[in-house]
């Protein structure tokens, strides 16, 4: 791997690991609860209890699978 | 307590945070290696970090306040979400808790084995950038979150001065005692942070998106409050398993040691 390609790599790998984190299916969950909600307002229903059950969904389970890997690690 | 009180304290709380593991790094430098640069270091990280702030605040209140408040509520709803499991995580035994003196000795024993070499104006190059990297590393969590809140709450003045002030307190704390914090409560502050960002973030994300919150501003409290409560459950919950479990899993999972923490 050349120096720029290592550089480009690094820098994607922290801005990934910044922004990201730990565990992607959260991000890419909330991403997908975004565009729901945008689109379930765009037809005029005003969904506004949505995304906060959206969010702790995603964070119990993103959590339920940290602690399974905890555990069989 | 209003939008800007709320912004005020995350801020301050997420910088003191960043600020604690940044001091012990930079003390764990200045002790081993000498402090001249050891301080270059800190503040050409902080200079760093405030071109950061200062070039990309102006730029985000330059974009229409519904595209920026989608945008940077989904970035900080991630990333609050990520301080939060972390924090969950610490609470409850899953994860090992951040240990400023184990941190402290082991940058202590790599500082003193390290050659000595200077460049340009700075006496000690390996002091420098290790003090540098510490600070904005540290300190870019803290860039991001005065930039976003400061933004979207139309109020990046008062988000410098609550990272400001949080600096100020843990520099003042580090000169007086000259040893790592390591009892600042950091999980519980970043159990805080964490459902603060989570809180604005889901607010703002929903609001940008299109969504009329029912009682506008003050659905925030409501937000606050829901995630609260949500995350001491998710703690106890994880609590429970794992002293459920802790006698067939042995040693795997970390003791329980620290019941002040989070959710006492």
């Amino acid at each position: 791997m050349s120096t720029v390609a290592r550089w480009v790599h690094g820098f994607a790998a922290f801005w990934w690991d910044f922004i990201v984190g730990d565990d992607w299916r959260v991000a890419a969950g909330v991403i997908m609860a975004i565009i729901a909600t945008a689109l379930l307002a765009h037809h005029g229903v005003n969904a506004w209890w949505f995304l906060p059950l959206a969010v702790l969904v995603l964070l119990a389970l993103s959590l339920r699978r940290a602690a399974r890997e905890a555990e069989n690690s | 307590m209003s939008g800007n009180a709320l912004l005020f304290v995350a801020v301050f709380l997420a910088c003191t945070v960043e600020a604690v593991e940044a001091l012990t790094i930079v003390l764990a430098v200045g002790v081993s290696r000498g402090w001249r640069s050891a301080i270059q270091g800190v503040l050409a990280g902080l200079v760093t970090l405030a071109v950061v702030v200062a070039a990309l605040g102006p730029a985000l209140t330059a974009i229409p306040l519904g595209a920026l408040r989608l945008l940077v509520g989904g970035l900080l709803l991630v990333f609050g979400l990520g301080w939060l499991r972390k924090a969950i995580l610490r609470a409850s035994g899953y994860k090992a808790l951040h240990d400023e003196d184990a941190i402290y000795a082991r940058e202590l024993i790599a500082a003193r084995a390290a050659a000595h070499s200077g460049r340009f104006v700075v006496h000690d190059w390996y002091a420098f950038t290790l003090s540098f990297k510490g600070v904005v590393l540290e300190g870019l969590e803290v860039a991001f979150i005065v930039v976003t809140f400061g933004s979207n709450q139309g109020n990046v003045p008062l988000a410098t001065l609550a990272a400001a002030s949080a600096v100020l307190l843990v520099v003042v704390a580090g000169v007086l005692i000259r040893e790592p914090l390591a009892r600042v409560p950091e999980n519980t502050l970043k159990f805080a942070v964490g459902v603060l960002l989570t809180s604005f973030g889901t607010f703002w994300a929903a609001e940008g998106a299109g969504i009329d919150w029912p009682g506008a501003d003050a659905a925030i409290l409501a937000m606050v409050a829901v995630t609260t409560a949500a995350a001491l459950s998710f703690t106890l919950l994880l609590r429970r398993r794992r002293a459920s479990l802790g006698t067939s899993l042995g040693t795997s999972l970390r003791q329980p040691q620290d019941a002040g923490e989070v959710a006492s």
